[in-house]
């Protein structure tokens, strides 16, 4: 066992880690941040995506030991500060993007990772980023709408900014 | 998944002296071992993460060769300004890997370390004549592969880098498989600088990755689909599966390298 700590959500954390305990493990066992979920945990379905100092992956195949200083965002950090949902989320609700939900928080970090990088995705790359993140339920129809209207949402809200 | 001993050096003179232990392992991106960990398929007693060592991350062009650290991840390659202007074919494979996810963190050492049959990165390093650099010495891609999933790698030995020579042109065509994301069949193809044509194929071998030189040696005359359509691809050495039968990949490998002519033409 050694102690790991982290920047998860903003807060600064840490917890008790085996060599091969993982990401995910670690963030719903120790730090009992459930709101990442484990679909496959055989790197296929994208359900524990968390974003790793900016960057979308799959936390069921990552230790928690590599990641001594890291940040960590997860899906309870993608609320307003006053616990509304936050734009990507209210997307969701909005477009009907999610039946059961279980899928939901690993396609909310994955579309908030496209957005970073292009705040105007076509339908083709928002379905070609969602590649590794499966849904049973949907069909994928309205979370791709929830992505479009996400991105809609915060390039306005840039925008009225400016 | 066994426990184990987990370390993070940040120097790689360090990830070799610990790497000499028994049942020492080196970790790249994780994104084949952990799960074969999962399985109880490796049981390593330490895993040395690889992915603090700066010095083996980062892309660099040196005259004709472009330099790839060996833990620099698919997603830092397919992002890269400099390898699209030199290797654009490079680009194109990287982007296909996986998912986003999977691309940021899998790197170039542990896919070509992996060599597994249905990876991207062999059939570049084989078309493109790449040397494998690691801590102790320099290989051609011609000797580095040796069948599923086997190198010539020794005990220990770390891939810190992969020296591209610089193409005239080059291109990847991927015909995916859609459930494993992997590759079916396919073909990296590349124009050298003397005029020569290489083709490497990944996905349809029985024993992994290989050269075509019934393709090459055509489309080195006549570089054109016509040209294709006169090469014989026999099924015999062709890998047999539920997605494919060794005469359908046979077939691709053809539809894949006439795909990779029209998109340099
Ligand atoms: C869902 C999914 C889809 C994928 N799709 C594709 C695909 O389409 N195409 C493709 O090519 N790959 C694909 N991959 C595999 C991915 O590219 C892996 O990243 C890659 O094969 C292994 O790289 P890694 O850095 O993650 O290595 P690891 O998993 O960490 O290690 C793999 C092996 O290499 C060794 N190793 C790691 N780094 C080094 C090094 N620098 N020197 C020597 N040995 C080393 C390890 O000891 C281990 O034996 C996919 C993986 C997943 C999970
Ligand atoms: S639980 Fe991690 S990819 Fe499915
Ligand atoms: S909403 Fe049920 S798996 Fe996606």
């Amino acid at each position: 066992m050694t102690t790991i700590s982290m920047t998860v959500n903003g807060r600064q954390v840490s917890g008790e880690a085996e060599g091969n305990t993982l990401l995910v493990d670690f963030l719903r066992k120790e730090l009992s941040l459930t709101g990442t979920h484990v679909g496959c945990d055989t790197s296929q379905c994208g359900a524990c995506v968390v974003h790793v100092n900016g960057e979308s992956v799959k936390s069921c195949t990552q230790f928690a030991s590599a990641l001594d200083g890291a940040s960590v965002t997860t899906i309870e950090g993608m609320a307003n500060d006053d616990g509304t949902l936050g734009v990507i989320q209210q997307a969701f609700q909005d477009e009907h993007g999610l039946q059961c939900g279980f899928c939901t928080p690993g396609m909310v970090m994955s579309i908030a990772d496209l957005l970073k990088t292009n705040a105007q995705p076509t339908e083709g790359e928002i379905r070609e980023w969602l590649k590794g993140n499966i849904c049973r339920c949907t069909g994928y129809h309205n979370i791709v709408k929830a992505a479009q209207s996400a991105a809609a949402t915060l390039s306005g809200a840039r925008e009225a900014a400016e | 998944m066994y426990n184990f001993e987990f370390t993070r050096p940040t120097d790689l003179s360090v990830a070799v002296e610990a790497l000499k232990a028994e049942g020492a392992q080196a970790l790249g991106g994780g994104q084949t071992l952990i799960p074969v960990l999962k399985q109880r398929l490796a049981m390593p007693t330490t895993l040395v993460d690889l992915s603090a060592i700066d010095s083996m991350k980062g892309i660099r062009r040196m005259g004709d060769t472009l330099v790839i650290g060996g833990g620099t991840t698919h997603g830092a390659v397919a992002g890269s300004a400099e390898v699209a202007n030199a290797i654009k074919g490079l680009v194109e494979l990287t982007a296909k890997v996986g998912d986003p996810q999977v691309r940021n963190r899998g790197t170039i050492g542990g896919s070509l370390a992996n060599n597994d049959p249905a990876a991207c990165y062999p059939a570049a390093a084989l078309a493109l004549g790449a040397t494998i650099v690691t801590n102790a010495r320099e290989i051609a891609a011609d000797d580095f592969f040796q069948g599923l999933y086997a190198t010539c790698l020794e005990e220990g030995e770390i891939i810190t880098e992969v020296r591209f020579p610089i193409p005239a042109a080059s291109t990847y065509q991927k015909f995916e498989q859609p459930a494993s994301r992997f590759s079916l069949t396919s073909v990296f193809l590349a124009k050298m600088q003397d005029g020569s044509i290489r083709v490497g194929v990944t996905g349809a071998g029985a024993d992994g990755v290989f050269r075509h030189e019934g393709l090459e040696q055509a489309l080195s005359s006549d570089f054109s689909a016509g040209a294709v359509d006169g090469v014989t691809v026999s099924a015999e050495g062709m890998s047999n599966d539920l997605h494919a039968t060794p005469e359908y990949r046979a077939n691709l490998v053809k539809v894949m390298t006439k795909r990779a002519v029209a998109a340099l033409s």
